[in-house]
């Protein structure tokens, strides 16, 4: 499997895997028992478990041809339900470094960015044709560029968008609010110089 | 200090910077951390090879796992037991203190943290769990947080955020008799909304809020999540400061003094603007009861079950669905409406006052038969000074059982749930489908004295029907 990301995110290559519904959300991604856990190492195996289970091994995730995918095509509002941030750690443990959709939940859009998992959006049409092209052509290597932003095959290549802010980041590798975070530690000491409360409540 | 809300006065003493993404890095004075949403952010700071920036500042507790019949180690549940045993390690490693159980200090993180004096007015508070807007009643600024920065907050005691908008929640008069600050909250998110809040946070003001005592108002901020808004708060006043005054973690001395003077300055301006403001009248909200699948499908107690045509165009789906779930016909008064399961604890209504709300009604009573109650103190100060009192007896002798300190039924992360399509009353803050453990299971939303009532009658009820015998 690939290593998780770090540093600048540009392009993320590999096989596709088209998973086809409006409005997937996070309890379906990653059911709530799963919730009781002291790390995100199993949710790799439990994405999706109950929809895999009801569908015995016809899943998407667990057919054959899209075993190793790393590029997930979905519909619209994916990612929608509770905030849990198991739903983008379970895809990413099963190997999805990215995700291409109609639309995504505010905050799930937001956790996935906090992993450095890109979210590209696309008119419904243009995933249509995308998602009938992986179904056929399981194999087909793509590339999601987030400079040119296409997403493109030997083939293909269509036109996708990442929201300006979030790209910024993803590209300079500043995706991580933690780094970002950190970077200000002088600050941080600081402001905790002037808080009365952290200072026997003396007047500054 | 110019004039403004005291968010926005407590915003800017806590705004470290201003973030490329456009969000502010706020600095967080209270850091607040259980055994369920931390153990994936102390594993992402070990694989980031960082330490905790502020352990003094962090402090820790058990709840929502821990069982409430026996909670002598190990647990019977093997993963309750490793979610334990990991906190307690992490806590060791980093130098966090913990308050375990039997440490006499343990209990659920939103009742532990103000019994302590930990929670004070003028800070910023996080905490990986969304009612983590109960210490506004503190007038701090308190928010929920996700894993991912719990980990951040953790690293480097501060978070990225975006300012929120404020709402003034004015509410006039006095409450009327045998009404609370539960019915109160059930009755402005009922009309509100759940989704009402998003992007505000409550200032709760006027003259019923300031005749509200310590505990009340944190039953009130408590649930400012469950109608949208990410934070609520109250100005910090005379009663604050009696609240907090020896606590153990709470300022002594000339500090203590030096204290009260900075407080003061933090309460919002007469002039300050509020981004929107919505008043209410006390004295006409009555007890106020849940009868569907979202905190905001509330009734008072003479009401009922809304019908189609009673509700906005966008509202309906979600009661069509609540119809069919809860199986109430639109028209069903929610008196008389029979119940299986009692609870009363949770962070919203698992603190003294609310025992001896429940235990005034208990006493001298008895379960009416078939159903199953107990009560679930919110931590072990409150079941000591409760059974100090002698409230556990009352309840027992009542038919209730009376259980050790945690988060329990509220979310049923522990072996307490209800059966099938049972139906509770319960004092917790959700009434989502499956909460309380069992996914066809169904809750109704009410105070604890409300509850208590229905658990002797078996059935909701009016509480004010009832006779009084107050225990303290
Ligand atoms: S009592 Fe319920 S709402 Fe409160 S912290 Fe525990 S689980 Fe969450």
């Amino acid at each position: 499997m690939n290593s998780f990301p770090s540093g600048p995110v540009d392009q993320v290559v590999g096989t596709a895997l088209a998973l086809i519904g409006e409005d997937i959300d996070t309890d379906r991604i990653i059911p709530a028992r799963f919730l009781k856990c002291v790390s995100f190492d199993a949710l790799g195996d439990q994405v999706f478990a109950d929809d895999r289970s009801e569908l015995n091994g016809e899943h998407p995730f667990d057919q054959q041809q899209f075993q190793g995918a790393s590029i997930l095509v979905v519909n619209g509002n994916f990612g929608c339900g509770s905030s849990r941030e198991h739903a983008p750690q379970a895809l990413m443990r099963w190997g999805i470094r990215a995700v291409v959709g109609i639309s995504f939940a505010e905050i799930f859009y937001g956790n996935c960015l906090a992993l450095g998992l890109p979210c590209a959006t696309a008119p419904a049409e243009t995933i249509a044709a995308l998602q009938a092209k992986v179904l056929t052509s399981p194999a087909l290597p793509w590339t999601l560029d987030l400079e040119t932003m296409t997403f493109a095959s030997a083939t293909d290549q269509w036109a996708v968008a990442v929201d300006s802010g979030p790209r910024q980041m993803l590209l300079s590798g500043r995706w991580d609010a933690t780094s970002q975070l950190l970077d200000q530690g002088e600050e941080v000491k600081r402001l905790m110089q002037l808080l009365p409360y952290l200072n026997g409540f003396i007047a500054q | 200090m110019s004039s403004g809300t005291l968010y926005d006065k407590v915003w800017d003493l806590h705004r470290v910077a201003e973030l490329p993404g456009g969000s502010t890095q706020l600095f967080v004075g209270l850091h607040l951390i259980h055994e369920v949403t931390s153990p994936q952010a102390f594993a992402a700071l070990r694989d980031k090879g960082l330490s905790v920036r502020c352990p003094e500042r962090t402090v820790a507790t058990v709840d929502h796992i821990v069982p409430t019949t026996s909670q002598s180690r190990p647990f019977a549940d093997p993963l309750a037991e490793e979610m334990l045993s990991t906190l307690e390690r992490n806590c060791a490693e980093h130098g966090i203190t913990l308050n375990g159980i039997g440490s006499g200090r343990q209990g659920i993180v939103h009742v532990i943290a103000p019994e302590l004096g930990l929670t004070q007015p003028g800070m910023t508070v996080a905490c990986g769990d969304s009612h983590t807007s109960t210490h506004g009643a503190f007038g701090a600024i308190a928010f929920g947080i996700g894993t991912s920065q719990v980990r951040d907050v953790l690293a480097s005691q501060s978070l990225a955020m975006n300012k929120l908008k404020v709402r003034r929640i004015q509410v006039n008069g006095r409450l009327a008799e045998g009404v609370s600050a539960k019915d109160l909250i059930l009755h402005v998110i009922r009309t509100l909304g759940v989704k009402g809040g998003v992007g505000y946070a409550y200032e709760f003001a006027g003259s019923a809020i300031t005749a509200l005592s310590m505990e009340e108002r944190m039953t009130l901020c408590n649930m400012a999540i469950e109608g949208g808004a990410r934070c609520g708060y109250v100005n910090p006043d005379a009663v604050t400061f009696n609240y907090l005054k020896g606590r153990p973690e709470a300022p002594s001395g000339e500090a203590w003094d030096r204290a009260v003077q900075w407080w003061r300055t933090l309460v919002s301006d007469e002039d300050a603007v509020v981004d929107d403001e919505v008043v209410f009248e006390a004295a006409t909200i009555a007890p106020t009861v849940t009868w569907g699948i979202t905190p905001g499908q509330g009734l008072g107690i003479d009401e009922c079950v809304p019908t189609l045509e009673q509700l906005e165009p966008g509202e309906r789906p979600i009661a069509e669905e609540a119809y069919r779930y809860m199986d109430l016909q639109p028209g069903t008064a929610i008196a008389g409406v029979p119940v299986d399961v009692c609870f009363i604890g949770s962070c919203t209504n698992g603190r003294i006052s609310d025992l001896r709300a429940a235990a005034a009604v208990a006493r001298g009573r008895h379960v009416a038969s078939g159903i199953k109650a107990f009560v679930v103190p919110g931590s072990e100060q409150v079941a000591q000074a409760a059974e100090a009192e002698g409230l556990d007896q009352v309840f027992r002798e009542a038919g209730f059982e009376w259980r050790e300190p945690g988060c329990s039924m509220c979310l049923a992360m522990n072996p307490d749930r209800i059966e099938g399509r049972q139906i509770s009353a319960s004092s917790s803050n959700r009434n989502f489908k499956g909460r309380q453990g069992s996914a066809s299971g169904r809750t109704l939303l009410m105070s604890p004295a409300m509850v208590a009532a229905a658990a002797v009658l078996g059935h909701v009820t009016d509480v004010r029907n009832l006779s009084l015998q107050p225990t303290a």
